[in-house]
């Protein structure tokens, strides 16, 4: 198996790392850099519960090569908050019972930070087609989408800086 | 109590979850988050791809000889059975196997890749036996027999297997008279259901890593609802000590019933027996997920009922043929609880049922939520609705007037507990505008009203019980133990209230200990059965009260005081006489000083509680009757408005009422998120979820072909609430309500669907081309 230098930059912290050729993003940052916030579920880019950011947008780590990100950004569910404070988007999660089992969760999380990200008011269509590549079995959504509804009001509220 | 601090009261107020920080931010850890090191190795399994078979010869030589393969085991080192109520099953198959999918051999290397590769050198060499997919073929006299050794396998004094058959358990009603009652019924309807296997879908896959030490001590971590289950049947499986094995669970990511038990864990502790010293990790790929996990039972069920025309029920035959799959070492308690449970919520007198559990060459059947009363619901709601429209009454009324109340002799002979279902039924049709034609969104399209109503006892031996302690922090913050699991449900949190609502303290302090330890934790027999809240949170506040008391004796003992003149407030001790008052932080872990330096006296509290139901009787087997069969039932109703697009098939629920008798919501946010979630994973079940399979080959083990709802396939808006009329041995009056929002659900779209176009569905799913071609057929009579 062929090994590569990969020089990525993960939740603001630059990572050198050799990877083999066939190791997966999400295998990266679980098993390499023990951010085991991003949740293996089906490992074929069905489920969601791996999503991260990449250079800003929504992907499965699941389905990128670990090689691919050679030179990127990536953003986790552990790289959310700022600072001590929690993202609007997790506090909104917490304060609208939209996390159960949390499985789903930080993958949930990113999508919606993607979301808001690039549409800071969304629709509730767009909400839920946004999020509907993130798979839950708990919470009927419904949270969830009002959870996101929630952070993009405050946002509008109360701007602040975009981190990416 | 003040009016200030009754204000405060964690008990009856929506509190946070205490897990959401840990899960919004990935600090929240699940059993593969779980760091091993690199001494961690890997587990693959060899399964049968035949459904039925002999084992006639296996050559593990090949995987062996394979660089990093560490371990090869098969069913010979498996010769114990396993199962929770019937041991029917080895951990790996010895002799045959019976399911596609059945692990015949497992595999240990140093990936999973390799692990993966040498599974595949393993040669097993099969003679495939006829095979059974149909429960009805199975009950068949000249049926091939799946398990000519039932007669000798350990089973529960509570089920009945039948040998020289394929029918593991069977469960009988005998009350009234049913034959003498059909000719005083002024109509009667029959008709036979059938409902699918159908997948849980955790987004957490099993996942489990096993270590055994070089003196026989044995760990597993595991994601389970079941962790001391787990401690007790492996243990017994493999001839162990159940003290020299240790069950750690961390968070589960989902488990609806698939998780409970073992199911794949064991398999993990039997690779990890050849390589000590070693963790070994087995986790199932998410196409295992689906058909070497358990399985919803398949139902196929037989409805006789019959009523009057001044709108009573008068009687019901039954029979039930569960497609248990090819082990039931769980399933034959779903075959009894439908049994004890298969009027559905109503009174009936004369009622005639017989419940069998068949195995099939199916995957195998286990709990999932709501433990078989989905399926039977999905007969009797629809049966209900069929009697009223043949007698002409309106199936609301129909059912306010049937369903059972307080006092009411229900179908084992038991006395109804009060319940307050009618206005659960009452509050769902008012919520959906019962009674009103509304017109479709266009004219392609018909709108339809339906209601369902269900009940579901926690179904579990009689005797299954629950431990938990309470012990202090120095700045007196509280640790609860506990042995229920965190599934998403809430345990924890419904915990945390009970104790610092019995204890006095606010919320915040309480912290719930995890992940459960089999070694630390109190027992608890499963985080299932929508149990938790009633009998944990029973343990938790007989836990509390003990430490309570220990710390009102000291205090008052220090005070010269009575301990009835003191109570704690808000995390200090208060006298109502005296009008002291003394900080909990320095009392619970060090003692209080006598006077005049003479020593000290106290030390650090710990309280300690148990609960355990001690009144549920035995049935007769041949007439199913006995003075309580169950703790208690959770009753409910939902009413569903909807929409059919006549050119597609394409069902939109545009309102679904869902009200449940919770007895008393601990916490009304976490009763309302139960319900919305039970609501879309039922709305998932009637629309589209569905296991296929061609002779016992899944066909449809993704999520690209196996949907489930996603968050455009919900319902556009959930009405969901609750009523309270206290349960007499539940904590406040509490019952569960974990499995009962999905309940009702299908039976409510179906005869909304009904009053759409006309159309009764007695097979569930309600796909759109099922609907589709179902209005075609229509059409062309």
């Amino acid at each position: 198996m062929g090994m590569h230098s990969v020089v990525v930059t993960v939740n603001g912290v630059v990572e050198c790392l050799e990877v083999p050729s066939n190791l997966t993003l999400l295998e990266m940052l679980r098993e390499r850099l023990a951010l085991t916030g991003t949740k293996n579920g089906c490992a074929a880019g069905e489920c969601g519960a791996c999503t991260v950011l990449m250079n800003g947008e929504p992907v499965n780590a699941c389905m990128v090569l670990a090689v691919e990100t050679d030179g990127a950004e990536i953003v986790t569910v552990e790289g959310l908050a700022h600072g001590e404070a929690l993202d609007p988007l997790q506090q909104a999660f917490v304060e609208e019972g939209a996390v159960q089992c949390g499985f789903c969760t930080p993958g949930m999380l990113i999508s919606a930070r993607a979301l808001l990200d690039r549409n800071p008011n969304p629709s509730e269509t767009e909400i839920r087609q946004a999020l509907l590549g993130n798979l839950c079995r708990c919470t009927g959504y419904t949270r969830i989408v009002r959870a996101v509804q929630r952070a993009a009001s405050e946002a509008a509220e109360n701007p602040r800086e975009v981190v990416g | 109590m003040s009016e200030e601090s009754r204000m405060a009261s964690p008990v009856g107020r929506s509190v946070p979850r205490t897990d959401a920080g840990e899960k919004v931010t990935g600090a929240a850890q699940f059993t593969d988050d779980l760091q091993f090191g690199p001494g961690l190795l890997y587990g693959r399994l060899v399964r049968s791809p035949h459904p039925h078979a002999r084992i006639l010869r296996v050559d593990v030589s090949r995987a062996l000889e394979m660089p990093g393969v560490k371990a090869v085991a098969t069913g010979a080192d498996t010769p114990g059975f396993i199962g929770l109520y019937l041991k029917d099953r080895h951990i790996l198959c010895t002799d045959r196997v019976r399911y596609v999918g059945d692990p015949v051999a497992g595999v240990v290397a140093v990936s999973e890749e390799i692990a993966e590769e040498a599974a595949r050198r393993v040669e097993v060499e099969y003679e495939p036996l006829p095979a059974v997919f149909d429960p009805l073929e199975g009950v068949h006299p000249d049926a091939p027999l799946l398990h000519p050794d039932l007669g000798q396998y350990e089973v529960v004094p509570f089920i009945f297997p039948q040998p020289g058959t394929n029918i593991s358990n069977v469960f009988r009603v005998r009350k009234g008279d049913v034959e003498a009652a059909w000719p005083q019924c002024d109509a009667i309807v029959e008709a036979t259901y059938r409902t699918p296997h159908i997948q849980h879908v955790p987004i957490e896959p099993h996942v489990a890593v096993a270590r055994w030490d070089r003196t026989g001590q044995v760990t597993l971590w595991s994601s389970t609802q079941s962790p001391f289950a787990q401690r007790d049947l492996i243990a017994q499986s493999l001839g162990i000590s159940q003290g020299d094995m240790r069950v750690i669970g961390p968070y589960v990511g989902g488990g609806f019933g698939s998780k409970a038990g073992v199911s794949m864990e064991a398999l993990a502790v039997v690779l990890a027996r050849k390589v000590p010293g070693h963790p070994v990790k087995v986790r199932l790929t998410r196409e295992e997920e689906f058909f070497c996990a358990f399985v919803r039972q398949g139902l196929v069920a037989r409805v006789k009922i019959g009523g009057t025309r001044d709108g009573k029920i008068l009687a019901l035959a039954v029979e039930y043929y569960w497609d248990a799959g090819a082990y039931t070492e769980y399933g034959v308690n779903i075959t009894r609880a439908a049994g004890y449970s298969s009027t559905g919520p109503y009174t009936i007198p004369n009622v005639k049922t017989d419940s069998y559990c068949v195995y099939t060459n199916h995957p195998v059947g286990g709990p999932m939520r709501g433990f078989g009363m989905p399926e039977i619901h999905w007969s009797i709601e629809q049966s209900v609705d069929r009697l009223a429209e043949a007698l002409g009454v309106d199936p609301l009324r129909f059912r306010l007037q049937n369903c059972v109340k307080g006092g009411d002799v229900i179908v084992t002979g038991m006395v109804m507990h009060p319940v307050g279902l009618q206005e659960c039924i009452e509050r769902a049709a008012e919520a959906v505008g019962w009674g009103r034609k509304e017109p479709a969104s266009a004219p392609h399209k018909r709108r339809g009203k339906g209601i369902a109503a269900c009940w579901k006892a926690p179904a579990m031996p009689p005797n299954a019980g629950s431990e938990a302690w309470v012990r202090f922090n120095e700045d007196a913050t509280v640790s609860v133990g506990v042995g229920g699991q965190e599934i998403g449900q809430g345990a924890f949190t419904i915990a945390a209230q009970v104790a610092a609502e019995t204890l006095g303290v606010p919320y915040e302090w309480v912290r719930v200990c995890h992940p459960v330890d089999t070694q630390y934790s109190p027992y608890e027999w499963q985080t299932v059965a929508s149990r938790i809240t009633w009998s944990m949170g029973n343990a938790v506040r007989a836990a509390a009260a003990d430490a309570r008391r220990q710390i009102l004796e000291l205090v008052a003992r220090h005070w010269g005081e009575s301990p009835d003149d003191l109570d704690i407030r808000d995390g200090e001790v208060v006298s109502f006489r005296s009008e002291r008052s003394l900080a909990l932080n320095k009392t619970v872990i060090y003692g209080l000083p006598l006077p005049d330096d003479q020593g000290w006296t106290g030390g650090p509290i710990i309280g300690r509680g148990r609960f355990m139901p001690t009144y549920v009787t035995g049935l007769d087997p041949e007439t199913g009757q006995g003075e309580r069969a169950v703790v208690h039932y959770t009753t409910g109703a939902q009413a569903v408005d909807l929409e059919v697009d006549l050119e597609t098939g394409q069902v939109e629920v545009l309102r679904l009422a869902a009200f449940y008798d919770v007895g008393k919501a601990i916490n009304p946010e976490q009763v309302v998120m139960q319900t919305e979630g039970g609501v879309v994973q039922g709305l998932s079940s009637a629309l589209l979820e569905e296991l296929r399979l061609h002779e016992g080959r899944p066909l449809n083990p993704s999520f690209v072909d196996y949907r489930i709802a996603t968050a455009v396939d919900t319902p556009r808006q959930i009405i969901a609430g609750y009523v309270e009329v206290p349960q007499d041995d539940g904590p406040w009056g509490a019952r569960g309500i974990g499995e009962h929002p999905m309940i009702a659900t299908a039976p409510a779209i179906a005869n909304a669907l009904h009053d759409a176009l006309g159309v009764r569905f007695d097979d569930l799913p309600l796909t759109a081309e099922k609907i589709y071609l179902a209005l075609r057929a229509k059409e062309g009579r």
